[in-house]
């Protein structure tokens, strides 16, 4: 059982073929801007997109598909949730938008940009925060935001104005800008990961997993530095986790994917409504957790990934 | 114009990234630097035992340039696992930044760190040994080092990619690249000493060019416009076939790390 929803400002592909030609805008400070497109024009549109793998050594080659014919639309401004257990696509969905992929087979566009074609425009559109933080370790926060900085053509006196505000919104000092990332806690340098996105205003931005880990007070600090992005700033985020709480709470909606392919979409009181019973096949109301039982077969407790083929073992 | 500022920018983005990793790391540079040190005086005393003042010279330029290209070629060569180590291959490649950029930006650090080791080494050999340097002709040395280093960048951009395609044994590939280069390319001797087979090979290697045009400029003050046809012409030639075709194959080994998911994993 599938949920069918109804997509917000769903474009035509006509609509998207008029954004294709535009660069993104770019602002004084070096950042893009994603008001120059009209708002018919989704900030991610996926269609049909397939990814395919080739895992084990030689003996037992096998082809894997990460991504299975998936199709989605996120309208800008929106937090759609990917959810999936470990190994169910999510990353290489993620990856596949970041450009870090090629796509096989489908299409996607970022406010109108083809991925393939106009890589480089798409590039400006969008950062990625990844379940570890990428980091220099033996650098400060202060130089690898620099280095991200000039990566993304953001101004340099703007952006050390700017890294300052933001690590302090998120709770670091700005007397440990300077000091190794080496020497910062998982959370906190996951922290620095989420405002070295920030800092290049991404319209869309990508947050692979990023409370994974964490521990409960920078979870929620994440979860509310997420929420105010959202509120305050034009920007799109698609957010995967496995966490049902937190896509529960951070999501306008949320996309099931269960061995790359996305089974059911919708907001998650869509979702619990099209699961008619509760925990159990009791009477009480469905949880997320239902949700994704219903949807998977099986508990998100239950992951496996499996790795491309590696030609060193060869 | 916005364009080209917005890449030179870039560029600028993995000069200063890579001078702050030096700096951070600068417990191992030392090391490095002293060893690199102890390694040409080791080599070039050899030829105060022998008591023959043209061998060390001989030596002392094959230490020191050696210890050049070297540098210029670890630097290239190893960015992609320097990167996949680090876990930030990922960021890199994901970054608006035209792979042009990436790679001038990287060579640029290169050439500048090379030139700085290697002006350490030449100083204390050149006190050590109270090296005679007045015959020296320094444009000659300078004009082919700065040639030459186009051509090994072209070359490190091309073993750059190894580590793309083979995740862990191209680091292994690029060690033995290095270690072939050191050997055909007349590093501490004449390549006419080489079997007939290994000379063929050695005149493939811009490093043989280079390191005899040195020395015929520092050790017997031959002026560049004498061997522009022998070493400059080879040089340029190389210059103008490797750097386009190493950004070729460092193009396409990216599309096929994208394809196979290879930029994910990390060292």
């Amino acid at each position: 059982m599938t949920v069918t929803l109804e997509r917000q400002g769903k474009s035509t592909a006509e609509d998207i073929a008029g954004g294709q030609a535009t660069e993104p805008t770019v602002a004084p400070d070096g950042h893009a801007s994603g008001a120059a497109y009209p708002s018919t024009v989704p900030a991610l549109h996926i269609e049909h997109l397939t990814k395919r793998f080739v895992v084990g050594g030689r003996r037992k080659r096998k082809t894997v598909v990460a991504v299975n014919d998936v199709s989605l639309s996120i309208p800008r401004g929106e937090i759609y949730g990917v959810l999936g257990a470990n190994g169910s696509g999510k990353s290489t969905l993620i990856r596949l938008v970041s450009t870090l992929l090629s796509v096989d087979e489908g299409k996607v566009e970022v406010f109108g940009h083809d991925i393939v074609r106009e890589e480089m425009a798409v590039k400006r559109l969008i950062n990625r925060v990844s379940v570890d933080a990428a980091f220099f370790k033996k650098l400060s926060p202060a130089e690898n935001l620099m280095y991200a900085a000039r990566l993304y053509g953001v101004d340099a006196r703007f952006a050390r104005t700017e890294m300052v505000r933001i690590l302090g919104r998120l709770g670091i000092s700005a007397s440990r800008i300077n000091r190794p990332l080496e020497q910062m806690s998982r959370g906190m340098q996951q922290k620095v990961s989420i405002a070295r996105a920030f800092l290049t205003s991404p319209v869309l931005l990508l947050l692979d997993e990023p409370t994974t880990g964490l521990d409960p007070r920078s979870k929620l600090e994440v979860q509310a530095f997420v929420e105010e992005i959202r509120d305050q700033h034009d920007a799109t985020i698609v957010l995967t986790t496995h966490d049902l709480e937190e896509a529960e709470r951070l999501c306008s909606r949320i996309g099931l994917l269960n061995d790359g392919r996305l089974v059911a979409e919708g907001t998650g009181a869509e979702l619990k409504a099209g699961v008619p019973n509760g925990r159990d096949g009791g009477d009480g109301p469905s949880t997320m957790h239902d949700v994704f039982m219903a949807y998977t077969g099986r508990s998100l407790d239950d992951d496996h990934e499996e790795k491309p083929a590696d030609d060193d073992n060869e | 114009m916005a364009l080209m500022t917005r890449e030179l920018r870039a560029s600028y983005a993995f000069v200063e990234r890579n001078f702050n990793l030096s700096k951070r790391y600068w417990g191992w540079e030392v090391a490095f630097l002293v060893y690199s040190v102890a390694g040409a005086l080791a080599v070039v005393l050899i030829g105060r035992d022998q008591d023959n003042a043209r061998l060390i010279l001989t030596l002392l330029v094959g230490a020191t340039f050696w210890n050049y290209l070297s540098v210029v070629f670890s630097i290239i060569a190893e960015q992609i696992s320097w990167e996949r180590w680090e876990g930030t291959l990922e960021y890199t490649m994901m970054a608006p930044v035209r792979r042009v950029s990436q790679l001038f930006g990287s060579t640029v650090f290169a050439i500048l760190w090379g030139l700085l080791h290697t002006t350490v080494v030449l100083t204390v050999l050149i006190f050590f040994f109270g090296i005679d340097l007045s015959r020296a002709d320094f444009l000659t040395a300078g004009v082919l080092m700065l040639i030459g280093s186009l051509s090994i960048i072209g070359i490190g951009m091309m073993a750059a990619t190894l580590p793309l395609i083979w995740v862990e044994r191209g680091d292994q590939m690029v060690f033995v690249l290095q270690s072939l280069l050191l050997l055909f390319s007349g590093v501490y001797y004449s390549v006419s000493v080489l079997p007939e087979a290994m000379q063929v090979v050695s005149a493939f290697s811009p490093a043989t060019y280079i390191l005899d045009g040195v020395r015929l400029g520092l050790i017997d003050g031959v002026p560049i416009g004498q061997i522009a046809l022998s070493h400059v012409v080879p040089l340029i030639v190389m210059a103008i076939v490797f750097i386009p075709l190493g950004a070729w194959v460092f193009g396409r080994a990216e599309a096929y790390a994208k394809r196979t998911g290879k930029l994910k994993r990390v060292g």
